[in-house]
Formats: C-alpha cells, structure tokens, sequence
C-alpha cells in the first residue's frame, strides 16, 4: 500500500506536472529551432511572441465569454486560439517585413540578427504589457480536473490523491496532435521539405527555384502558431503573466540547445529533458521518501534539492553540461 | 573579403553555434533581373566576348564559350585562370560588362540564375551541391520544385543512369561517399530535365575509377540530346571526352578546337598536360 502511495504521490506531484511542463518546454523549444534551423539565428523574442499570442487570445476569450460563446467542457481559450495565432502571425510578419527582412537581403552575420531580435523581444515585451497589463490573470473554464483528488482517494482508498487537472491533459494531448502534424507537414509536403532544403544548402535551394521569402514567411507563421500554442497551454496550466513568458525563454533555449538545435526531435526531447529535471530538483521528496523507505532512514528535512526559486538554475546547469560536453546536442544538431 | 566592405556581414569574430547557424547562402536573391529576348540563329549555347568580374577587376576578357545540342565542351586551364568564374558568367552569378550569353534562340544574358534554371540550365556547384540531411529522393524531388507536371519518370531515369542512387534513395544525401554525392548532384540538375548542364568540377576529390565512371555517365547523358559545360582539372581525360576544348589563360581564350586536336597540339601539351 505503502508503494501504491509512494506511486500515486510521485505521479501526481511529479510525472504529471513535469510531463505537462515538458510539452510546453517543447512546443516553445521547436519554434526556436525552427528559427534558427531556417533563418540561422537564435530568436530571443519567442517568449515575448508567446506572451503576445496568449495575451490575444485572452482578449479573444474575453470577447467570446461576454458574447456567451463557450466551448462546453474545455477552455473557451481553445475556440480563440486560431484568432491568437493568426494575430501573431500578422505582427511576426510586419516584424520580419519592416526589420528583419533588411538584414536578410544585406547577408549579415547571423550574430548581428540574434542582437536584432533582442531589440525586437524588448519593443514586443513592452506592447504586450501595454495592452494586457502586467497583473497575473486566470484565463481557464470549462471543466477543471480530469480526475479529481478526492474522488480518487474514494474509489481507490489510498491514502494519496490523485489530481489530473484538465488543462495538463489538454497541454499533452494538444502538444502531441501539433507535433505529429508539423513532422508531417516537415518531411511529406513539398513546403515543408523546401525549408529542410532551405535550411540545408541556401544557395543550392535558390538555385533548385525555391522561393526564400516564401520559405522564410512560412517559417515565421509556424513559429508563431507554435508560440502562440505553447504560450495558451501554459497560461491555462498556470496563469498568464507576461513576465513569467520571459523567463520561459531560458528553458526554452536549453530544451533546445539539450536536445540539438535545427533538430526537431530534439527540441522534443530537450523539453521533456529540462521540465523533469527541473521539477525533480525543485520537489519536496519527503512524502515519497517517508512511503517508500524504512522508518529508521525516513528523510527529517523536506529532502528538496533546491528550493523553487532557484528553478532556472537548474536550465542553466544543464546547458553548461551538454555544451561543454556534447555540444551537438543529444540528437545531433547543426553542430553548435 | 566582403566582411570589410559590408559592416552587417562582421560578425566580429563571433563563432558562438549556439545562438547562430553558420553557412548562409552567398547569392544574391532574385530581386533584378530581365527578360529573354529572342535571338536566333548561332550556336545551341553561345557565350560570347563575355568580359566581368566579381568586384572592379575584370576576370574574364573576352572570352567565348560555344556549345552544340547534344555535345560536351570542357574547359581546362591553369589554377585561377578563371575556368569557373567562366562558367558563372554563363549562369548569370556574375555581372557582366560586355558580352552575351545565348541559349537555344534567346539571349539571356539579363536573366537571374532562377530564371536561367527555368530556360533549361542545369548547374552542379563543385562543392556544397547537395542538401545533405535529406535524402537521395528528396534531394531529386527538390531538383524538380519548378517542375509543376509528373516528375516520377525523369527520377527514374536517373535512377537508371545511377542504379546506385536507387539502392541508397532512403539515405540522407550528406552520409554518401563524394563520387556518390556527385551522382545525387547531377542527379538533382538532371531532374529539370535541362537542355544545358554545366558541371564545375565533378570529378574534384573522388578517386580515379570512379572519375572514369562518372564521365562514362557524363557520355550517356550527352547521347541523351543534353549538352553539357564542363570545368575540369584532369584536362586530359576531359578532353578526351570533349567534342569542344577550350583552353583559357587569365580569363581568356588561348586555343579553342576539338578534344582530340588539343590532345594532339605539342603546344597545349606542352604547357597545359604536362608532356
């Protein structure tokens, strides 16, 4: 019984929050290797372009809620979603249009367009706070849990509960439809396998007559659905604030960098990776100790390896580790 | 060179791979560019008096290149004596101050290398000539992007012309040996079904018995009506192969005949074949 409990705690308090955060690290960590498999450089706005594409869609579902359109069991947030995307999608665009384009057609240095999207992540920072405010806002309805704590102490007559909430289940299930169809739409359709072209041999794909700005605008509107989709899941999961998105960016890139970048695989790996280390480290493991082991060696302390606002630092460990001694990344990226 | 002249080129030394990829393309994107104009009469391929050069010095002076429908013309030289800058010109990767390139009755001198692709001109680079992470197939499908009809026939007939790219269609192009990555890049031109292929060096960096299969292959294409440009550092081989030779010194033409006159002129054996 003793197990079962160390299981369901484990389950509950780990697996299923880490899972769900790793589906979140990996829809973020995809579009930023997309970036930089296709346009060569780290985009260091994608956590403000989340921030931007959650705060629309929050404005969409406000819209859609006074109206009294509601999505039945699920989040009104996922009827707004499509309207998010395509928000975003139309500024990511005007950026690409009004800044980035110049630097593409004066060949610079790819070091010099990272530095542009820093400048483009502050300006992006700062009409995202404009427009929504800074405030912690709670956009989730429907139904909340999956299985619900209680219920499940009832049925099972474990001491444990297990909680499911609804949106961890939506952020998996979702992160696993988006994923399937992009690797899809990468390797079977003849856009997809133009920006694997694109993204192997520049000049020999303009050569082949593919269309770069084409590829580049294709590239710039997944990310941005991508963005905008792993932004939602997240403030569904937790609660939007637009500095939280920000930070995101730092496990974001080491889900990334972990996994390989330019490789898509890898972005997926790299956020399962980050999520369950990150959450394993920052977990009180007491109450799984106390089940698992004998009384005589039960932890005293909270047994916690670091407390959780030392999280990041955990993205940042792992990062130094792999670039220092697998700088490809597990699956082998562009060689960083 | 142009990090110098272009201040968003510097990268200031930075090399981090971390935040940036390396390897962006070096041409310049189709933003100008003309029309063909309808010129006919002359040779199949006429590149005539074509004087240019990348920046203010001119690297090619007057130089010609002709090629008939269906023939291989091969041009050898010494080391910088401008063989591939030649070839460019005739694909249009380089601006031209004098002269004009002809192709099958239009001259296309004004036209982009895109458009040149879409007139009929297949060109295989001498290096970076495949996309390595996709595969044998895909690299030929993405030979074929401009082709809006049923390409499945042509790729068998590459397939046929290389048996081993059939085996090795589900590799990643980049894990091939450099004759086989030869083949996928010739492969890839071939898929636009051209009437020109131009080959910068195909046979740089593969062995001997593969260099003789590569210009049988090379042979079986031009039989097919395909006529074919070529740059080669192994001159004599190459113009033994050769219906045209061109010899250029210093970007211009020195002697001009058939392969087999060249082979046999103790002049150009002399200075150019070694004896």
């Amino acid at each position: 019984m003793d197990f079962l409990n160390a299981i369901v705690a484990l389950l509950n308090f780990v697996v299923i929050p880490a899972t769900s955060y790793g589906a979140q690290l990996a829809l973020g960590a995809l579009g930023v290797t997309l970036i930089y498999g296709i346009l060569r450089f780290s985009n260091f706005a994608h956590g403000d372009t989340m921030a931007f594409g959650t705060a629309m869609v929050i404005l969409v579902t406000w819209a859609f809620q006074s109206v009294g359109i509601h999505f039945g069991p699920l989040p009104t947030a996922l009827l707004a979603l499509p309207f998010g995307i395509a928000i975003t999608a139309a500024l990511v665009l005007a950026t690409d249009k009004a800044v980035y384009r110049f630097y593409r057609r004066q060949k610079a240095a790819p070091v010099i367009l990272v530095i542009v999207s820093m400048g483009v992540m502050f300006i992006m920072n700062g009409v995202t706070r404009f427009i929504i405010g800074v405030g912690e806002i709670r956009f989730d309805d429907g139904g909340r849990f999956i299985v619900n704590a209680n219920e499940f102490k009832k049925a099972t007559g474990l001491a444990e509960g297990l909680a499911f909430r609804s949106t961890q289940g939506l952020t998996i299930l979702t992160a696993i439809i988006v994923v399937a169809a992009l690797f899809w739409f990468l390797n079977k359709t003849r856009t997809g396998k133009s920006m694997r072209a694109y993204s192997d041999n520049e000049d020999l794909a303009l050569l082949s007559g593919i269309n770069p700005e084409r590829v580049v605008a294709v590239t710039w509107i997944i990310a941005a659905g991508l963005a905008v989709i792993a932004g939602t899941l997240y403030g569904l999961d937790k609660s939007f604030k637009a500095f939280n998105y920000f930070q995101l960016l730092l496990p974001i890139f080491a889900s990334a960098i972990v996994g390989g970048l330019g490789s898509p695989l890898g972005a997926i790996a790299g956020g399962f990776l980050i999520a369950f280390t990150e959450v394993g480290f920052t977990y009180a493991w007491k109450k799984v100790a106390t089940y698992v082991l004998p009384d005589a060696l039960a932890p005293d302390g909270l047994a916690q390896l670091l407390s959780t606002d030392y999280k990041f630092a955990v993205s940042f460990a792992i990062l130094v580790i792999v670039l220092l001694f697998k700088p490809t990344g597990l699956f082998k990226g562009k060689a960083v | 060179m142009s990090s110098s002249r272009n201040p968003y080129k510097d990268d200031r030394g930075n090399k981090d791979r971390s935040i940036t990829k390396s390897g962006g393309g070096e041409l310049e994107y189709p933003t100008k560019g003309g029309k063909a104009r309808p010129a006919p009469g002359g040779p199949f391929l006429a590149a005539e008096n074509m004087t240019g050069g990348y920046g203010a010095a001119d690297i090619l002076h007057d130089c010609t290149l002709t090629v008939e429908k269906g023939q291989i013309a091969v041009i050898v030289g010494p080391n910088g004596a401008g063989k591939s800058t030649a070839m460019k010109a005739v694909f249009g990767m380089l601006n031209l101050r004098g002269g004009h390139v002809k192709l099958d009755g239009e001259d296309i001198t004004a036209l982009t290398p895109q458009d040149r692709v879409a007139k009929g001109m297949g060109f295989v680079p001498q290096v970076n000539n495949v996309f390595p992470s996709m595969s044998v197939e895909e690299n030929l499908e993405m030979g074929a992007f401009i082709r809006k009809d049923d390409f499945r026939a042509t790729m068998e007939q590459v397939y046929d012309l290389f048996p081993i790219l059939k085996d090795k269609r589900r590799q990643p192009a980049g894990e091939l040996s450099g004759g086989q990555r030869q083949q996928v890049a010739v492969g890839r031109a071939l898929m636009t079904k051209p009437k020109l292929l131009m080959l910068d060096e195909p046979t740089a960096g593969v062995s001997p018995i593969v260099m003789d299969e590569l210009f049988d292959r090379i042979i079986e294409v031009a039989r097919t009506g395909i006529s074919i440009l070529m740059v080669e550092q192994n001159a004599r081989q190459a113009l033994e192969i050769a219906d045209r030779g061109y010899v250029l010194v210093q970007g211009a033409n020195k002697y001009t005949d058939t392969g087999e006159a060249l082979l046999a002129d103790p002049e150009v054996r002399r200075t150019f074949l070694g004896g």
